[in-house]
């Protein structure tokens, strides 16, 4: 999967034929229809993405150049055009709205690091100690992958039921059974709805780098362990040199993916809290939400929308080049 | 092989549901009728979610959405809509200029719905169409829009504040109904027992429009408004700190409100609440009483009274809420859509309606008739609506306001609730705020 | 093979606290759906005073449930059916073929893992009204053909991608092969690519309902009374006249036991789809 990535990172930087060391099928060349067929097994795929992500993506940029509010969203096309008015906006952290979006950058920035890094962690650790068969084996691994299977929105209610303040399993765990505090926490408000939301992001993205790292691990030949363990290489040893060197490319994949799907949540926040989280769980594309559909503003949301874009296709183009020099170091 | 005649046989099913979706929407066929010129035409309705649940809302409408269609011939197909969701299918159908044909909005929007221009102004004939303006009361008349402008909606069901108080909780600490706001709150502390469980008040304190609701009310109260004369915002002055101050005080200084109310982000749970005797109080619309007696409270069970003042203060107890109906300016069904616009706000229809949903008819000479069992209870919303009641602002940015206020004292509720004492600094600054945050939408 | 002690307490700390935190939610969804109301309403209790099944009674009759759960079965097998047979074309051709436009191409397919969902909501509403409008009746608004092309999109590029993967590491000697024996590509693609290519479809089918079954966002602004799916109808329940704590739990168990029995059964293959893929 990685390999294909860079391949295409190349491609699209040398639009003529690539000539990689596997044998292209030459004998289409010659045939008309031969050149054709790769150009007709792409249309489906080419004309829905135009219609659905390639034109919205445009009219979304553009609408962040118009000033969208309330008094023109019947009439599109008479929104003033305000050209980098709403960017301005956005930007400027001396302005109230610049300053929460700051502040959600921010949030959403932490919260992404804690997700993606616990859920690596845990799922790592999962696949690492689940490598070896053992009794048991089968039904652990088919319990952590539940939570991913279970749709977003039952998942995320359940937890809300959990953080409920009065009549939730958290506060009569921590107060009433381990008496840790006198007075029931809240966690759905306040300061501790930042690490509610993280902890329901883990429980539902966790089983995901579970799955993929225990696929990457089943890829690795025993005999490389055998042949290690004939060594005397211990199994930390064995994990160290073996498991999480040969892991490095499913992991280097798996981290961006996690961290672009994360850096996007919208469902935990949006069920868990309603459209007006905490400031301390007010993440970015739910900050986007209100400035759109409960303020009214499309222009600004539009482009909050784009600076988040351009963050992330930074962070993608960042991961490609340091993908690309570890690929050739190794 | 296999999988060829899987992939087959998922493409016809693809494409079968595909032309399913397109049969759908297909139109019957007009039969003519002199009497009935419409007659074969159906319109969409978009209801707001009045009653104890959407499926009870149904239950209601549809009876007389039946004898409208038996009148004249024309069919509604009615969708209740909730609150949660109101706004942004609203917004959905006046972007996309594709919605229904008649909708309901929430009378205090509908300023900031006329300035879209997504729906039809009630003027010249169209006004005459749905049987004029004078057949309104004068107050529900002020709900739909400025003076001078046309209005985009006509009243349905009113509705004002008032204090609700549980009578056995009162009882049970010899209590008076309280008639001002220092005895509310007395009364509050004494009945408040949070080793029973048992709040002196009760409010929907995690709620964005009823934080604002009761912000406005309660900075009348103190003689100012949220808006200055030309209706621009004008949210940092004494009046408005004020008014966020005394209903934030319940739970953050006179601690009378269960903290957990902060988390309550629909007036449902605190419907529940007082309903299950948990609070002695609880400042609802009058709509509510339809909710409480769904939650097996009866109007024998409490009493009403307006909303309470500071002693001194102005004696405003309310704005005069409630919900207003629209027509969607490019309905392909005009004629039909205002035909539909007369039934609903005809007598006998505003009768029955607003008894159902235990409203206030806004129709001249229309009894309340929800309250024909308790007489006390009508006179008093009939006072409310009459000496206690003021117009909400009829300003465009009122939906702004609701998000950037409202959603600003939610928060600080949420402050109060999680152990910080919010100070009048803490609320000027979220009124500061508020207040930038107005000059960019 | 010999384990270490230390690797056995190791695989204990990790497991035990990871069980605890997959299974509680997962006890608090089961235990709770078997409640009488009251037991919800009060304070969190572990084991019910009572079991009934009075819940999973109510969830039919509280909101209209099978029939969105009918709508989200339309929905998602649709997108899933529509996403595979697109996905299949489209890696074929990225993998065995290249052609001018290819990088570009992988290039669009990749970036779209970058977009905001929440930049296309309102384009994506004003182009569906444009369309219908031009055609004169309701095909994309509101209608399930508008959730299916929606939700088409979402999967299709992590489809195209993962299945990509899957067929660079089909050996290209068999469809070579076939193709010298004068078979055409599509014979090639059919006989040989696809029977391989098994568990890789199987892991875009499995991905793909998924998403289109939990997604949020967008079904909450582009379905109505009639296309409302699972997802947005299991809100209903707290917009009544109590939060049925209870039959929320009892919806969201009905809602989850269907996609998880059926993720079990085939997530071997995902697995497989992953691991060819990712590791090569």
């Amino acid at each position: 999967m990685s390999s294909t990535l860079v391949e295409h990172e190349a491609a699209a930087k040398a639009p003529r034929p690539v000539t990689t060391g596997t044998p292209s099928p030459r004998r289409s060349r010659r045939l008309s229809w031969g050149r054709i067929t790769p150009y007709l097994l792409i249309l489906p795929a080419i004309v829905f993405e135009l219609l659905v992500h390639v034109v919205p993506m445009v009219v979304g940029v553009w609408m962040s150049f118009i000033q969208l509010t309330q008094f023109y969203i019947t009439n599109w096309l008479s929104a003033p055009f305000v050209g980098f008015g709403n960017f301005q906006i956005a930007l400027d952290f001396q302005n109230p709205l610049g300053a929460q979006l700051a502040r959600s950058f921010g949030v959403t920035l932490a919260f992404t690091i804690l997700t993606v890094g616990s859920s690596w962690l845990f799922g790592m650790a999962a696949s690492i100690v689940l490598q070896r068969s053992f009794r048991g084996r089968g039904f652990l691994r088919t319990l952590f992958l539940i939570p991913y299977a279970i749709p977003a929105y039952a998942g995320i209610i359940t937890w809300k039921f959990i953080f409920q303040r009065d009549t939730g399993l958290l506060n009569e765990l921590l107060v009433d059974n381990l008496h840790l505090t006198d007075t029931a926490p809240f966690w759905l408000i306040g300061d501790n709805a930042f690490w509610s939301l993280v902890i329901v992001s883990v429980w539902q993205q966790w089983p995901f780098a579970f799955l993929m790292t225990m696929a990457g691990m089943q890829g690795i030949p025993e005999e490389l362990y055998e042949a290690a363990a004939i060594d005397g290489a211990s199994v930390w040893q064995q994990m160290r040199h073996i498991t999480l060197g040969l892991m490095r490319p499913i992991n280097s994949v798996l981290l961006l993916l996690l961290f672009l799907w994360t850096f996007r949540e919208f469902n935990t926040p949006f069920v868990l809290f309603g459209a007006r989280p905490a400031d301390s769980a007010n993440l970015l594309v739910v900050n986007i939400y209100q400035s759109s559909f409960i303020q009214w503003n499309f222009g600004l949301g539009a482009a909050m929308s784009v600076l988040l874009m351009l963050f992330l296709i930074l962070v993608a183009a960042l991961w490609a080049v340091w993908n690309r020099k570890v690929r050739r170091d190794a | 092989m296999k999988i060829r005649i899987l992939t087959a046989g998922a493409a016809v099913l693809a494409l079968t549901v595909g032309l399913a979706g397109c049969a759908q929407s297909g139109e019957s066929p007009a039969p003519t009728d002199a009497s009935k010129p419409y007659a074969g035409t159906t319109i969409k309705y978009w209801a707001t979610n009045q009653g104890p649940s959407l499926d009870a809302d149904v239950e209601i409408l549809q009876p007389e959405l039946d004898k409208f269609e038996e009148q004249t011939g024309i069919t509604v197909d009615l969708e209740v809509i909730p609150w949660s969701d109101m706004t942004n299918n609203t917004l959905a159908a006046a972007v996309s200029g594709q919605g229904p044909d008649v909708v309901n909005i929430g009378n205090t929007n509908a300023t900031t719905l006329n300035t879209t221009g997504a729906f039809l102004p009630f003027e010249g004939e169209d006004l005459d169409a749905v049987g004029g303006k004078d057949k309104f009361l004068e107050s529900a008349w002020q709900t739909t829009g400025p003076e001078g402008v046309a209005p985009t909606s006509l009243p349905l069901y009113s509705q004002v504040y008032g204090l609700f108080y549980n009578k056995a909780l009162f009882e049970a600490k010899n209590l008076e109904a309280p008639t001002t706001w220092e005895e509310l709150v007395d009364a509050a502390k004494a009945i408040t027992d949070p080793a029973t469980d048992t709040w002196g008040i009760v409010a929907p304190a995690g709620t964005v429009n009823v934080a604002m609701h009761i912000q406005y009310i309660f900075t009348a109260q103190a003689g100012g408004s949220p808006f200055d004369k030309a209706g621009e915002p004008d949210f940092v002055t004494d009046e408005n700190i004020a008014g966020v101050r005394q209903y934030l005080d319940l739970m953050s200084e006179a601690k009378v409100m269960n903290p957990s109310n902060a988390q309550f982000t629909d007036g449902t749970q605190a419907t529940s609440e007082f309903a299950a005797g948990k609070a002695g109080m609880y400042m609802a619309q009058t709509g509510n009483v339809a909710a409480l007696q769904a939650n097996g409270m009866d109007p024998s069970q409490y009493g009403v009274v307006p909303v309470p003042a500071p002693a001194g203060g102005d004696e405003v107890g309310s704005f005069i809420a409630g919900t207003n109906i629209s027509v969607f300016k490019n309905t392909k069904h005009k004629e039909a859509a205002l035909e539909f616009v007369k039934f609903m706000t005809s007598p006998e229809v505003s009768e029955t309606l607003n008894k159902a949903y235990g409203t206030l008819p806004p129709l001249k000479d229309v009894p309340a008739s929800a309250y024909e069992d308790f007489p006390e209870l009508m006179d008093m919303w009939s006072l409310i609506l009459a000496d206690h009641a003021i117009p909400m602002s009829q300003v465009p940015t009122v939906s702004a306001y609701q998000a950037n206020v409202g959603g600003g004292v939610v928060a600080l509720f949420a402050e109060a609730a999680t152990g910080a004492t919010p100070t009048d600094a803490d609320i000027e600054a979220m009124l500061n705020e508020a207040q930038q945050k107005m000059a960019t939408s | 093979m010999h384990e270490p002690r230390s690797f056995k307490i190791f695989r204990w700390v990790v497991l035990v606290p990871l069980v605890l935190f997959t299974a509680v939610p997962l006890y608090v969804m089961m235990s709770s759906s078997l409640k009488p109301l009251g037991d919800v309403q009060g304070p969190w209790e572990w084991w019910p005073s009572e079991f009934t099944i009075q819940p999973f009674i109510d969830i039919w009759s509280t909101v209209p449930l099978a029939h969105y759960f009918w709508n989200s079965l339309v929905v998602s097998v649709c997108a899933t059916a529509a996403s595979v047979i697109i996905a299949i074309f489209a890696s074929y051709a990225i993998s065995r073929y290249r052609f001018r436009g290819r990088g570009a191409f992988s290039g669009v397919v990749l970036s779209t893992q970058m977009f905001p969902g929440i930049l296309f909501l309102l384009p994506l509403f004003i182009i569906f009204v444009n369309i219908d409008r031009a055609l004169g009746f309701q095909l994309f608004y509101q209608t399930q053909a508008g959730l299916i092309v929606t939700y088409l999109t979402f999967t299709l590029p992590f489809s195209i991608w993962m299945l990509a993967s899957y067929m660079d590491g089909i050996p290209r000697d068999l469809d070579e092969a076939a193709r010298v024996d004068g078979t055409t590509a599509m014979g090639a693609l059919f006989r040989v690519v696809l029977p391989s290519a098994r568990p890789g479809i199987i892991a875009v089918a499995v991905y793909s309902f998924m998403t289109a079954w939990g997604e949020i966002l967008f079904a909450s602004q582009m379905t109505n009374n009639e296309t409302r799916t699972l997802s947005i109808g299991l809100q209903a329940y707290s917009t009544e006249v109590n939060v049925y704590w209870n039959q929320v739990m009892a919806a969201s168990l009905v809602v989850s036991v269907p996609i998880v029995v059926g993720f079990l059964i085939l997530q071997r293959y995902l697995v497989a789809g992953l691991t060819a893929g990712a590791v090569k």
